[in-house]
């Protein structure tokens, strides 16, 4: 039944081509070009702060995207957690552990043309697999928004109510884990501790 | 919109986290390339579930419940290993996962990061 509806919508999606592609298919290629040239520099950098900022470039341009897929609770999801917080933290993370400011030569390391070598034929075994299997598939972005605030909350509350209590069990544990390995096991490093747990 | 456009973001916004993590040697850089990953994985299920929300008429919308899952877990996961790590700077003196061969087999008997531990225990 899923397949028929399918290939009706396929069938109602009508004269789409390769040749014409909509404004808002521009738009997404152009935002994921600058994504995945801002990945490529974060992992490939040698200093260690831009990596980070890179980095919020490259989340940045992924909400736009989702924004663009009409997913906009997600969108705004990832801007406050990713681009808010998880960078926050990363960049604390490099002033802990004391990383160097400008170039750091050995920020690669031995194996990395191994490492090139697996992440190209992934990529091309991926996007081959990709093309052959979703040719001729098309996304309907038309009407009312698939993903805005009151579609998402109404599904997230309806249908998956256990699993979000579950996981706010686990953020409790997660919360309670990381303070508990960033506290000093001697009582003589007292002082230090609350500026670090004040960081996170 | 095709859908290839986002699937194929997706892979290469995924092989190219796989390459940092592979190729990187700071712990810190090797989370970042983590978190690029899991984004790439999120790009899928946010497409995906736009996609069969029109064309199979889904309701459970389970794509973009799960994507909202996975970015939770993922800000768990990286409050969790960046304490791993501070733990480890703290004992070691180094971020650097290529110096952590202590579980290692090989010619080497003695892992170089244990006259290092031993001398960031006697000055903490």
């Amino acid at each position: 039944m899923t397949a028929a509806a399918a290939t009706a919508a396929v069938a109602a999606a009508g004269p789409h081509g390769f040749l014409s592609p909509t404004g808002v298919e521009i738009a997404f290629l152009l935002v994921g070009l600058v994504t995945l040239g801002a990945a490529l520099v974060t992992v490939t950098t040698r200093q260690l702060v831009h990596a980070a900022l890179w980095l919020v470039v490259a989340l940045g341009g992924l909400a736009v995207e989702y924004l663009l897929l009409t997913a906009e609770f997600i969108a705004w999801v990832q801007v406050l957690i990713y681009v808010g917080s998880v960078v926050v933290l990363l960049l604390f993370g490099l002033m802990l552990t004391r990383a160097p400011i400008g170039r750091s030569p050995d920020a690669d390391s031995g194996n990395r043309w191994a490492a090139l070598a697996v992440a190209v034929a992934a990529a091309v075994a991926l996007v081959w697999v990709v093309v052959d299997a979703f040719r001729t598939t098309w996304i309907d972005l038309d009407g009312p928004a698939a993903g805005s605030t009151a579609v998402t909350g109404a599904s997230l509350f309806r249908h998956w109510v256990l699993p979000f209590e579950a996981l706010s069990v686990l953020l409790l544990a997660a919360l309670v884990g990381a303070i508990v390995l960033s506290r000093k096991a001697k009582a003589d490093a007292a002082p230090a501790v609350p500026g670090k747990e004040g960081a996170r | 919109m095709h859908l290839a456009y986002p699937a194929v973001l997706s892979a290469l916004l995924f092989c190219t986290g796989l390459y940092g993590v592979l190729a990187r040697r700071n712990a810190i850089l090797v989370l970042m390339s983590v978190e690029l990953m899991l984004n790439a994985v999120n790009l899928n299920l946010v497409a995906f579930d736009v996609w069969l929300s029109r064309a199979a008429k889904d309701t459970l919308h389970s794509g973009q419940a799960l994507t909202l899952f996975t970015i939770a877990i993922a800000a768990a996961e990286i409050g969790i290993g960046l304490a791993i790590v501070l733990a480890v700077h703290r004992n070691r003196g180094t971020a650097d996962i290529d110096k952590l061969r202590d579980t290692a087999e090989g010619p080497e008997t003695e892992g170089p990061g244990t006259p290092a531990a031993e001398k960031a225990e006697a000055t903490a």
